[in-house]
């Protein structure tokens, strides 16, 4: 029998920085060094939001808007995995039901964009709530393919009944008047829901959620009504995503087929699994580099998509964590070697 | 605490549950009075669990019927027969592992079951409240246990956490699946006393067990499952004597010297 | 009359594109979303050997069918290793792979219409209705797959294994199954059915990348549809669904053939889970 020993003679080991435990609780109002260690990255977030798109030339800013629209929908579909365990691989059908409902509204009705976007977001929420609603019940791979099917479904329906638009879609619709507007809509309400979501995950509420991903049937046998909450997320998700689309329709004035996608379903879980899923910073970031990164390779084609499909899947094998992950351990702990 | 004799409390008639060609659970028929003890008792596999499941929801029995306080719960879903008061705790401990051991305990607080009962804290006072309760089940209060995750505890604090849980939401009926198995002694006489003190303080218990002795202590009356079936109703001490229990466990033709 | 010819030979090619991912899901649950992007990788490597190489059809095949499991075997051993056990990430990561396959044949240049020459020109009358002799070799084939796989999966060892692995997977582990190996296995075995399926059935109209989406789509459906799992749901599934598109692009027009799947893949989900003819446990399918 070989000899059992260990080659380790170090090994890493992680502590959280000092000033980390001393900004625990109420502890972070001690002194100004505590409160600029919490202060700081979020308050690069929010003037990051708020500056950069002044900044930025023209042509960016657009992107900018895309940025925002893939992070919402990564942050949509990270609050369904993280919250409820529910893989939606259907983003699509987010984004072509808020644009759809948005164009609707808009040629059916005339109605203005500053009543149009809100009511096309509630809306498409609730349509997508009551679509999803049967499916609310089934397991994660089922769901998942549910998900991815709905968005093919809706696109086969449009073209063969050629109702709304048919195959070349809804055109001169209302757009953004003034830039400005569009770009700083987008940098609030990114910047709103990313906050109010991660103060829901704290609430009592956001515990409960996430007790139902570790085990429902406790849950259950608490007296809550999974399928309620479920619900409730499932239409928060859906928030974030038909504002995506309705954004969208806005931003281009036209409203087409093409708003289903697999673009959307994808690229929003490409952005998840670089930036991190669990908390609503790794959709961000993952946005923030893979939406500008797309737009460049725009110009070469399909590669664009083999690149996305390279990086998911090095991602999810090799750093299924992601990059937020990694750089929030870095500023919260050290690492240093140790004797063994 | 004697049984009152008035209309029981939970009324279970004829449940029938199969899985394929498989009878869990046969023609079962009991009453359980408010206030009692129940044990239940049988060899594995004689559809215990399946039982339980039956009654608190999570199965639908094929034939039967379950009525809670007069009213009919059969085939409803967990979460509303939760809601009704009728708790239970699972074989298969599954806590939330990365959530500390108090927190726990604010998902039953959040029911809407325990925020009609005065005392179920409202926003920010849940924490307190978890506390609470968790002193109440037997976790130390001033040391570090409440605040360790729950994939730290070992066996004995997870079980009270359980039970925690039916207490947190006021349950009137507890039905506790193989609570005591695989504690250590010391475990099992510290948790006895908790569930007669329950049982003092008005409520019904319904124990799932392997562990006989501590059991026919607790329980004012018993029911023998062997293959689905109920082959006994009565005293503990009387299960002890009976021909049919006698052979669910020990089979034909032995004799048994107890 | 000719209704049910189509409708039979549409069974057959649903049945071959789908038996591979029946059997790797089914058997392994090990779910391979490039299922789609290996069978038009397939057509596509046909076409340059036939074309690029000069090989003969023998040939060809052969090497295809090979490299094709080696393809299978190289997706598990490179990506599914490290996922298993998490369905998010399997489901993610093999669809990430296949994409990326389907994706890089467009690159590389494969745009535009390609085809493969079939074996036997002519054709054969049954029953009154012309059908062509490819398609008769597809439906003969089939036939020998689903014979030949229920044979493997009830009757070798291997299959066997497979088929313990699915069920309960430590207790396969503790009889000495290596789950990583047969899964391996399995992977490559699925793949090459999917490369037999596209020999025989893409000659029978143009190649284009595209199709890779397709075929994972009719996959996924009979799967879902008949069952994971189950090869005789598999079978039951493709007829089902061939017959319901035959009739729909006879009684609704060819653009609705599509809706068909999916609306079936959709009420499937909804009302039975684990399919018609599933065996997951009851527990097991609902929350």
């Amino acid at each position: 029998m070989a000899d059992v020993t260990t080659n380790l003679e170090r090994r890493k080991e992680r502590i959280d920085r000092g000033i980390k435990v001393r900004t625990e609780g109420i502890y972070a109002l001690l002194s100004y060094r505590e409160i600029f260690y919490l202060l700081v990255p979020r308050g690069a977030l929010v003037i990051g939001m708020l500056v950069v798109p002044a900044l930025l030339p023209e042509l960016w800013q657009r992107v900018f808007s895309l940025i925002g629209i893939y992070a919402l929908l990564a942050m949509a579909f990270d609050f369904l995995l993280s919250f409820v365990g529910l893989v939606c691989l259907g983003g699509a059908l987010w984004v072509g039901v808020g644009g759809y409902v948005s164009g609707a509204l808009a040629s059916g009705f005339g109605l203005p964009l500053a009543g149009n976007l809100p009511l096309a977001t509630f809306v498409g929420a609730a349509l997508c709530t009551l679509l999803f609603l049967p499916c609310l019940t089934l397991r994660d791979i089922y769901f998942a393919i549910a998900s991815f099917v709905y968005p093919f479904i809706f696109l086969h329906v449009i073209e063969a009944l050629q109702i709304l638009g048919g195959t070349e879609g809804l055109i001169g619709l209302p757009t953004f008047t003034n830039k400005w507007v569009a770009i700083y809509l987008m940098a609030i309400l990114l910047l709103l829901f990313f906050f109010a979501l991660r103060r829901l995950g704290s609430e009592d509420v956001g515990l409960v959620i996430r007790a139902i991903r570790e085990n429902d049937q406790a849950v259950k046998a608490s007296g809550i009504n999974i399928i309620f909450w479920k619900a409730v997320v499932t239409f928060v998700a859906s928030l974030l995503g038909c504002f995506a689309g309705a954004y969208l329709c806005a931003l281009y004035g036209w409203t087409g087929m093409s708003y289903f996608a697999l673009d959307f379903s994808i690229l929003p879980i490409a952005c998840l699994v670089l930036g991190g899923s669990g908390n609503f910073s790794g959709s961000l970031i993952g946005a923030f580099i893979l939406v500008p990164l797309s737009e460049l390779l725009r110009a070469f084609g399909p590669v664009r998509m083999v690149v996305y499909a390279a990086i998911l899947a090095f991602f999810v094998v090799a750093r299924p964590e992601g990059i937020m992950p990694y750089l929030t351990r870095k500023y919260h702990q050290f690492e240093r070697w140790v004797e063994v | 605490m004697s049984p009152e004799a008035k209309e029981p409390i939970v009324k279970v008639r004829n449940v029938t549950k199969s899985f394929g060609v498989v009878m869990a659970v046969k023609n079962v028929t009991f009453d359980l009075s408010k206030g009692e003890i129940l044990g239940i008792i049988g060899p594995n596999g004689s559809g215990k669990t399946t039982l339980i499941n039956c009654i608190t929801g999570f199965l639908k029995p094929e034939k039967g019927k379950i009525f809670f306080d007069g009213k009919e719960i059969t085939g409803m879903p967990p979460h509303r027969i939760a809601d009704m008061g009728i708790g239970r705790t699972f074989q298969i401990m599954r806590p939330y592992y990365n959530l500390p051991a108090y927190k726990n305990l604010i998902v039953p607080l959040s029911s809407p079951r325990a925020k009609r009962f005065a005392g179920g804290g409202k926003l920010g006072e849940r924490d307190t409240v978890a506390i609470d309760i968790l002193e109440d089940v037997g976790f130390e209060r001033d040391a570090y246990v409440p605040y360790k995750l729950a994939g730290a505890l070992p066996l004995g604090y997870l079980k009270r956490l359980e039970l925690g849980r039916c207490i947190a939401m006021r349950s009137d009926v507890i039905i506790c699946d193989e609570v005591m198995s695989g504690l250590s002694s010391a475990e099992i006489a510290s948790l006895v006393p908790l569930i007669v003190k329950l049982n003092m303080t008005g409520n019904t218990f319904v124990m799932i067990e392997h562990r006989l002795r501590e059991l026919f202590k607790l329980a004012n009356t018993v029911i023998v499952l062997n293959f689905g079936e109920k082959i006994f109703e009565g005293k503990p001490e009387a299960a002890l004597e009976d021909n049919g229990v006698k052979e669910a466990y020990f089979g034909k033709g032995r004799e048994v010297r107890l | 009359m000719d209704l049910f010819v189509y409708g039979l030979i549409n069974a057959a090619c649903l049945v071959m594109i789908a038996v591979g991912f029946s059997l790797v899901y089914g058997v392994s649950r090990v779910a391979n979303f490039a299922h789609g992007a290996v069978y038009i990788l397939t057509g596509f490597v046909v076409w340059t050997f036939l074309n690029k190489a000069g090989l003969n059809y023998s040939l060809t095949f052969i090497f295809s069918l090979v490299i094709t499991a080696l393809i299978g075997f190289g997706i598990y051993q490179g990506f599914l290793i490290r996922v298993r056990g998490m369905p998010a990430s399997e489901i993610i990561s093999s669809f990430a792979v296949g994409l990326g396959i389907i994706e890089l044949l467009k690159v590389i240049g494969f745009v535009g219409v390609y085809g493969n020459r079939v074996f036997f020109r002519g054709s054969v009358t049954i029953a009154g209705v012309p059908v062509d002799c490819q398609r008769l070799i597809g439906v003969g084939t089939a036939v020998a797959v689903t014979l030949f796989l229920f044979y493997f999966t009830h009757y070798t060892k291997i299959g066997l294994a497979l088929r313990g692995i699915a069920q309960d997977e430590p207790a396969a582990m503790m009889l000495g199954i290596d789950s990583d190996l047969v899964a391996s296995l399995s992977l490559a075995l699925g793949s090459a059915l999917a490369a037999l399926a596209a020999i025989i059935l893409l000659p029978l109209g143009n190649i284009y990348p595209g199709i890779g989406y397709d075929a994972l789509l009719y996959a996924v459906a009979v799967c879902i549809v008949g069952g994971l799992g189950s090869l005789t749901g598999t079978v039951i599934a493709s007829l089902l669904l061939a017959y319901a598109q035959v009739l729909c692009i006879r009684l609704l027009g060819g653009q609705w053939q599509m809706v068909a799947i999916f609306l079936a893949i959709l009420l499937i989900l909804i009302f039975k889970p684990s399919g018609l003819l599933g065996r997951q446990k009851e527990l097991e399918e609902r929350v």
